[in-house]
């Protein structure tokens, strides 16, 4: 987090006058940024878990945490650029199911009896299951930018529609029959990093450079910060959009693909629920569900501090009922503060 | 003031870093007319929501007839007889007109339910009491804006009403509902009520009000008698100096050259078969009532709406503009009347709300915005149209309505427009604002761009424009060069 972290402060703070150059400038300017809050709150979270359970702090229980963390939070990524436009996908958790399991079938050896083409190892199945997700973020934003429907009723009818072809192509069981060296490389460690937590931070680095310095970024803040205003100032605001929820689509078909390597299978229910935590995530992070605020930093710390709850109330042996419902009161406090941010204005 | 309905002493209020009103007093006698005048972010808002309840004053006191008081909130003020009219409206539009009038006061009858029998009669008498002819039943979303705001008014009315405060009620009114506004209001005056109007018009708040009081920078500036003042008298109390023209004449003069032709734009029942040119460096008034079909003559113009016929030609050639984006490319800006809803990104700030339509021009080799130029483009109109702010990374949120606008402006000036459509450029702004505002119109035009200048207030079109359009019921009724322009002219043509 902290390699993403560095590139943010530097040359975004241009505003304020300059301060007098001191060894704790940069503390005093990281705890000015809009981040700063939540991070506190991660770091004492972490402080306070570790206290009551020292196990939280082994490096093995928080790699894992990171290890878990990096799905959510690569999907969290995706709706976050859906609701930076001020839309929501409701999709992305059923999504990951599909293309985990379309990558699954792509690689496996009954693909390869009826496409011959497939022989191409693993890559042809990564193609698969990126192409599928994003035909359901097309699909999504078709309805939405182009028909004109509430993205909440067409995202929550396209999870219904992406869960019913899961089972309609498995019949509900797991697909199997993925190389084992795709499960070794897409589960792995680079000198000791875990894999998925690699590919999170390569995609959080394109994201924050999307977001922040570039046009089609700087548009998505304003879409959702006044989608009338933007499109009288000649936007095709459409196009901003259509494109939001096709990134949606295709970054929950990179946690799907990485599920596949995770299980070295196309599992059913992997993405079931996983919208929940991955609005929660961006929501946690700062983002408004109002659209036009956020940012990719905050979405990591999110998503960290769903994961470091998750994993903390499981090394604490809390019930599964009451982790349901602690995290639940968790989502509810966030948005409450999000609530008082945005009064105090 | 000893026989005051309403007395306000040494009131001060202070924000977050802004002294909003300094030992502000001010006083209603019963019956009259009082308007309180000032440059937006005087403290008149603040000073009307401590009157209300909204805020609780820091320091000071408030006597309602003789007797010390205190609001907690807007009921608690209405309860004692002290309504506001917000000028932006605070109703649902997809409700009749009578929910709205009755809404968190509900008509009910048997059993507690609403009864809509009731609720009618009484919707009834109350508009026949403000002499408004409006249907109870009707959708306030269907109603014209006057009649919007007489609901406001019926809603603010109670029987036991003593001081109603109207905000800018005149801003979205054409003439002639101004007029009647203001003869509704001479009656609530017979009545006994006393009326705080806030207007930035002085000629409005020369005709109706009995006394003004003037606040300049949170503190009282000054206190007359409208029968011994002047507009001149009036801008000096606000701005503490005498402007010698209110408006600025333009130093050049048009080209022969035509820029813009539009043949047979319509959209009916809004826009019928305009047609019209505008001159290089052209300043050109688009006069008429509110509804006359200016707004939506602009926004077929630069394609936001669908043109259902028509032609556009841009220095002779026919242009194809089916979206804003097209507008854009062809360098013709629309800088909305509605600055907030449909000009600004509101949470976004100065910097970003400036390079808003030129991306492109902010980009470097990689395809990436460039810090260097999208600051060096803001600064650039943050100085050459002076722009109040703290810094360019300022949210346009918290400006106040003049610099808003002109951030509207930098933002077309970026396009570095050859036809700028400004749709009621200095609605809503105060006076040392406007005079800037014109100025940078008639700079705008000597610099070759053609102007469209859409604008109700008739002085305004009279002063800024070369030559002037009259529209009526989506109809072109004239097209007057400024000589032969006058008040009366203007208006014959904007009603028939």
């Amino acid at each position: 987090m902290t390699n993403d972290h560095t590139p943010t402060s530097s040359p975004a703070a241009g505003a304020g006058p300059p301060e007098k150059p001191s060894r704790w400038a940069w503390v005093l300017r990281l705890l000015r940024k809009k981040e700063a809050g939540i991070l506190i709150a991660l770091i004492v979270l972490m402080a306070l878990i570790s206290f009551l359970k020292p196990q939280f702090a082994d490096p093995d229980n928080l790699s894992r945490v990171c290890r878990q963390v990096a799905y959510t939070a690569i999907v969290a990524l995706g709706v976050f650029f859906v609701i930076l436009t001020g839309g929501i996908d409701l999709s992305v958790g059923w999504t990951v199911s599909l293309t985990g399991v379309i990558c699954a079938w792509g690689m496996g050896t009954t693909a390869h009896s009826y496409l011959p083409l497939l022989e191409w190892g693993p890559l042809a199945g990564v193609c698969m299951g990126l192409a599928a997700g994003a035909l359901v973020g097309a699909f999504n934003a078709t309805v939405v930018c182009y028909v004109g429907v509430t993205p909440f009723i067409v995202t929550l009818g396209s999870m219904q529609m992406a869960n019913g072809l899961v089972y309609v192509l498995t019949r509900g069981e797991n697909i199997l029959g993925v190389p084992k060296a795709f499960g070794e490389v897409g589960f792995g460690t680079v000198v000791g990093v875990p894999v998925p937590v690699i590919v999170l931070l390569l995609l959080a680095a394109a994201a924050h450079v999307t977001v922040t310095y570039t046009a089609f970024g700087r548009r998505l803040y304003a879409v959702g910060g006044n989608e009338e205003a933007t499109r009288l100032s000649g936007i095709n605001v459409r196009r901003v959009k259509f494109l939001a929820y096709v990134l949606s689509g295709l970054l929950s078909a990179v946690a799907g693909i990485l599920y596949v390597a995770k299980f070295s299978s196309g599992q059913v229910d992997v993405g079931k629920g996983m919208e929940l935590d991955a609005i929660a995530a961006a929501v946690i992070g700062g983002t408004s569900l109002m659209g036009g605020e956020g940012s990719v930093l905050g979405v990591l710390i999110g998503a960290m501090i769903m994961g470091v709850i998750r994993n903390g109330l499981v090394v604490m042996s809390v019930t599964p009922y009451w982790q349901q419902f602690i995290i639940g009161a968790i989502i509810v406090l966030a948005a409450v503060l999000d609530y008082l941010k945005s009064r105090r204005r | 003031m000893a026989d005051a309905l309403l007395e306000m002493r040494n009131i001060s209020k202070s924000f977050p870093g802004v002294q909003a009103l300094k030992g502000v007093s001010f006083s209603v006698g019963k019956g009259k007319i009082v308007c309180l005048l000032g440059e937006n972010g005087a403290g008149k808002s603040t000073l009307m929501k401590i009157l209300t309840g909204v805020y609780a004053a820091d320091s000071g006191e408030m006597l309602l007839e003789g007797a010390p008081v205190r609001f907690r909130n807007t009921r608690d003020a209405h309860e004692r007889g002290i309504s506001i009219v917000f000028q932006e409206f605070n109703l649902c539009p997809n409700l009749s007109a009578m929910e709205n009038l009755f809404l968190g006061n509900e008509v009910r009858g048997a059993l507690g339910l609403l009864s809509y029998r009731r609720m009618r009669e009484q919707a009834l008498a109350a508009f026949r009491n403000l002499r408004m002819d409006i249907d109870p039943e009707a959708l306030v979303k269907e109603l014209g804006v006057a009649q919007q705001q007489m609901i406001e008014v019926a809603k603010a009315l109670s029987l036991h009403t003593k001081i109603l405060i109207m905000d800018e009620p005149t801003s979205a009114l054409a003439e002639k509902e101004i007029a009647n506004l203001f003869s509704i209001m001479r009656e609530l005056r017979g009545r006994g009520i006393s009326i705080v109007f806030i207007s930035h018009k002085l000629n409005e708040v020369l005709e109706i009000s009995d006394r003004v009081v003037c606040l300049k920078d949170g503190e009282n500036s000054g206190e007359v008698a409208t029968k011994s003042t002047s507009v001149d008298g009036l801008v000096m109390m606000m701005v503490g100096r005498e402007l010698d023209h209110m408006y600025t004449r333009r130093k050049g003069k048009p080209s022969g050259e035509v820029v813009l032709e539009v043949r047979g734009l319509s959209s009916p029942p809004a826009v019928k078969d305009v047609s019209f040119k505008v001159r290089k460096g052209e300043i050109v008034g688009l006069a008429g009532l509110i509804g006359a079909g200016r707004t939506e003559v602009a926004r077929l113009l630069i394609g936001a709406d669908r043109k259902a016929a028509g032609v556009i030609l841009l220095n002779g050639r026919e242009v194809r503009i089916e979206h804003p984006a097209d507008a854009v490319a062809h360098r013709i800006g629309y800088a909305s009347e509605d600055r907030k809803q449909l000009g600004l990104v509101l949470p976004m700030t100065v910097r970003e709300n400036t390079t808003l339509a030129v991306h492109r021009r902010i980009l470097n080799a990689l395809g990436l915005i460039s810090a260097p130029r999208e600051n060096a483009i803001t600064d650039d109109y943050i100085e050459q149209l002076r722009i109040k702010v703290s810094s360019r990374e300022q949210v346009t949120r918290n400006l106040s309505g003049g610099n808003q606008q002109k951030v509207v402006l930098a933002k077309w000036l970026a396009v570095q427009p050859q036809i700028l459509i400004l749709d009621e450029p200095t609605r809503g702004i105060d006076v040392g604002a406007k005079a800037e505002v014109h100025k940078i119109i008639a700079d705008l035009a000597d610099a070759g761009v053609s102007i469209i200048m859409i604008s109700s207030e008739l002085p305004e079109i009279l002063n800024v424009s070369d030559r002037i359009l009259v529209m009526h019921e989506g109809r072109l009724t004239a097209d007057l060069p400024r000589e032969e322009a006058s008040e009366e002219r203007i208006m014959k043509a904007a009603v028939a």
